[in-house]
């Protein structure tokens, strides 16, 4: 319990360092002085534009997407008992993005509060089709996971192309959100996506207690009075309403819900009543450093984030695989 | 008995095949030829079977001639010998890692030529050749990589399928920055070529890839039987009087190299030498590497995906965008099948 105490004021302070830099730190550079005059409202007018219009509201979408990630990164790893599991793995970035592209290039339809029902329904569709390869008895097998996950990614990935190539406009329209970005994202789309998010993330925190039960077996989570089918279906709710929501806003974002829930679970062990609130707060912490990472490295331009999520991202996966042996848990 | 008719087949390398695989193969030819009469004849510009014919010997109405000699013939051309080096790789690597998923589209290796071959297009601008040599080298050090993270046991696992799903995930991130720093002519150029593209191949690349071809795949084919040989265990094959060593690396290099040729004249084009081998071990029912069907059906499989992708849709695309769905879906149903079966 200590332990877990302390670690939760180690991961808040984090969230406070994170959100600071994020605001302080960019591509153009701007003293700290500056900064803070800028957040009072005085001070030079480019910095005050710089920091009100475009870093604040990165900084927020950063939070909300990165919570909304890890939550269900850690959803999915308790859901099909699997360390491999992640919305990027589990193609739901690319079922989303699938369902986006085809919202633009045959219905026209631009504003993110009507494509995100389009992001909904091509995550659900991966997923399930993810899901259904890879499902055994007891929970997923990783290894058939990773490699339907990798199958239908390179389906959708092709039919994501094939669309984008017959329709230029969309090919436009499509260029700066593919990328995974939280940069020059527009604060109507981040209030529009807002009730997802709320949604998404109290109905996650209300299935820790089950999950947790669902963790000791079926039987016993019958015995137990958990409802095992009603629980599973609300937690692919969650998950779907969350990354569709954050794919719509960012872009496909892999590998946040992949590691988070690993680092959490080393210091606060498998209840979920604790998993799930840490990966909401860390997850963030993760996906602002790596956007502040990606200013500062390719100055004076910037790295997307989802560029630098991947490289971090695939080298953690890497770890996972050598560490255990993925193929009989 | 089988010991004394498996000694009298190494006696005789033209009995060791098989009579059903021997058909098959033949039967692949033949849809092959099918295929690429339908490649030359259909487009725009129909251009009628009897002058195709005449167009390849020689004296054909002159606009057939540039239709069929310029345009769809080195294009026909590469899709053959890119994807019969896809396949041959593919049944290589698949042989020796024991390993179905062992291709090279799966252990990262594409996507590190792939990588190679960015990197020489944009940071250096150049040409076929410069794209090739990249690609070579960036699928030799990403093999290395591999093989390193995944240790000397791991080739036949899961392992090594997974450790080359995150090296590619990082390449792919790497591929992508190298894009956005690029200027916009060698970005597009670059991506077109990412994609695996066939479109506008000249007589040069297919010069290239048919040395490539005609020196690697006889190499192959020299191995083929102590390949199979090296499938029912390394002392196994000892005891028979295979050099174990040898089998493992002179294929492996070839085929390698076969991969790197492919990928540079055509881009990388996934899933070729992933199911092409898988398809025609099927189709024969034959133990061992496979080599002549598995070099049929990727040439089958690429000649047939770029036909679609020129004719399939109003808009033209790569032909890698049509393998990478086909190929994305029959991995799927292949994981369904296969844990249904397990199941019963």
């Amino acid at each position: 319990m200590r332990k877990r105490l302390a670690g939760l004021l180690l991961v808040v302070v984090l969230l406070l360092v994170t959100v600071a830099l994020s605001i302080a730190v960019g591509s153009r550079f701007i003293p700290l002085g500056d900064v803070l005059d800028a957040l009072g409202g005085s001070g030079d007018p480019d910095d005050v534009l710089t920091v009100r219009e475009m870093r604040i509201p990165r900084t927020v979408l950063g939070i909300v997407a990165g919570a909304a990630l890890g939550l269900s990164g850690a959803l999915m790893q308790s859901l099909t008992r699997n360390p491999l599991a992640d919305p990027g793995i589990f193609g739901i970035n690319l079922g989303a993005a699938a369902g986006v592209v085809l919202a633009i290039t045959i219905f026209g339809i631009t504003a993110p509060a009507g494509y995100v029902w389009f992001a909904f329904l091509g995550s659900v569709l991966a997923m399930l089709v993810v899901y259904g390869a890879s499902a055994g008895r007891a929970g997923t097998n990783p290894a058939r996971l990773a490699l339907a996950g990798i199958a239908v990614q390179f389906a959708l990935a092709g039919v994501v192309q094939a669309l984008q190539l017959s329709d230029r406009g969309a090919l436009d329209q499509m260029r700066f959100w593919v990328v995974g970005s939280l940069a020059n994202r527009e604060t109507d789309t981040l209030w529009s996506l807002a009730p997802f998010f709320v949604g998404g993330i109290l109905l996650s925190l209300v299935l820790a207690r089950s999950l947790n039960a669902l963790a000791l077996g079926d039987d016993t989570a019958r015995a137990l009075g958990a409802g095992v089918g009603t629980t599973r279906v609300l937690v692919l709710v969650a998950v779907t309403v969350l990354c569709g929501a954050a794919t719509a806003a960012c872009g496909p974002l892999a590998f946040v819900g992949l590691m988070v829930p690993h680092i959490v679970r080393s210091f606060t062990g498998p209840d979920q009543r604790w998993v799930l609130p840490f990966s909401m707060l860390l997850a963030p912490v993760v996906l602002l450093g790596a956007d502040v990472l990606g200013r500062v490295l390719a100055r004076p331009s910037e790295l997307q984030v989802g560029i630098v999520m991947d490289v971090i991202g695939g080298i953690v996966f890497i770890a996972i695989v050598r560490a255990r042996r993925v193929v009989h848990l | 008995m089988t010991t004394t008719s498996s000694s009298a087949r190494v006696g005789n390398a033209f009995r060791t095949v098989p009579p059903r695989s021997f058909l098959i193969t033949l039967g692949m030819a033949v849809a092959l030829l099918v295929a690429a009469g339908f490649t030359l004849t259909t487009g725009d510009f129909a251009v009628p079977v009897g002058d195709v014919v005449t167009a390849v010997v020689g004296q054909a109405p002159p606009a057939a001639e540039f239709v069929v000699n310029t345009l769809r013939l080195p294009r026909l051309l590469v899709a053959i010998l890119a994807g019969a080096g896809l396949g041959v790789a593919g049944a290589v690597m698949q042989s020796l890692s024991r390993n179905p998923l062992g291709s090279p589209d799966m252990i990262g290796f594409s996507m590190g030529a792939a990588t190679g071959g960015i990197a020489a297009i944009l940071l250096t601008a150049s040409g076929t050749v410069g794209t090739s040599i990249g690609a070579v080298v960036g699928g030799f050090v990403t093999a290395l990589v591999i093989l390193l993270l995944v240790g000397r046991h791991g080739l036949n696992g899961y392992r090594l399928v997974l450790v080359g799903v995150g090296i590619s995930t990082v390449l792919m991130a790497v591929n992508g920055y190298l894009l956005t720093r690029a200027i916009l002519g060698d970005a597009q150029r670059a991506i077109a070529w990412q994609v695996g593209n066939l479109s506008g191949r000249n007589w040069e690349h297919v010069t290239l890839l048919a040395i490539a071809v005609a020196v690697l795949v006889p190499l192959v084919l020299a191995f083929n039987r102590r390949m199979s040989m090296l499938e029912l265990g390394d002392d196994t094959a000892t005891a028979l009087g295979v050099g174990v060593l040898a089998t493992r690396l002179v294929p492996l290099l070839a085929s390698i190299g076969l991969v790197a040729a492919a990928i540079s004249m055509a881009g990388p084009i996934p899933f070729v030498a992933l199911a092409g081998p898988h398809l025609a071990r099927r189709l024969t029912r034959h133990p061992g590497p496979n080599v002549l069907p598995a070099a049929m059906m990727g040439a089958l499989l690429t000649v047939a995906s770029d036909f679609a992708a020129q004719h399939a849709l109003p808009v033209q695309l790569p032909v890698g965008i049509v393998t990478s769905v086909i190929g994305g879906v029959y991995l799927v149903a292949l994981l369904i099948v296969q844990r249904r079966s397990r199941r019963a």
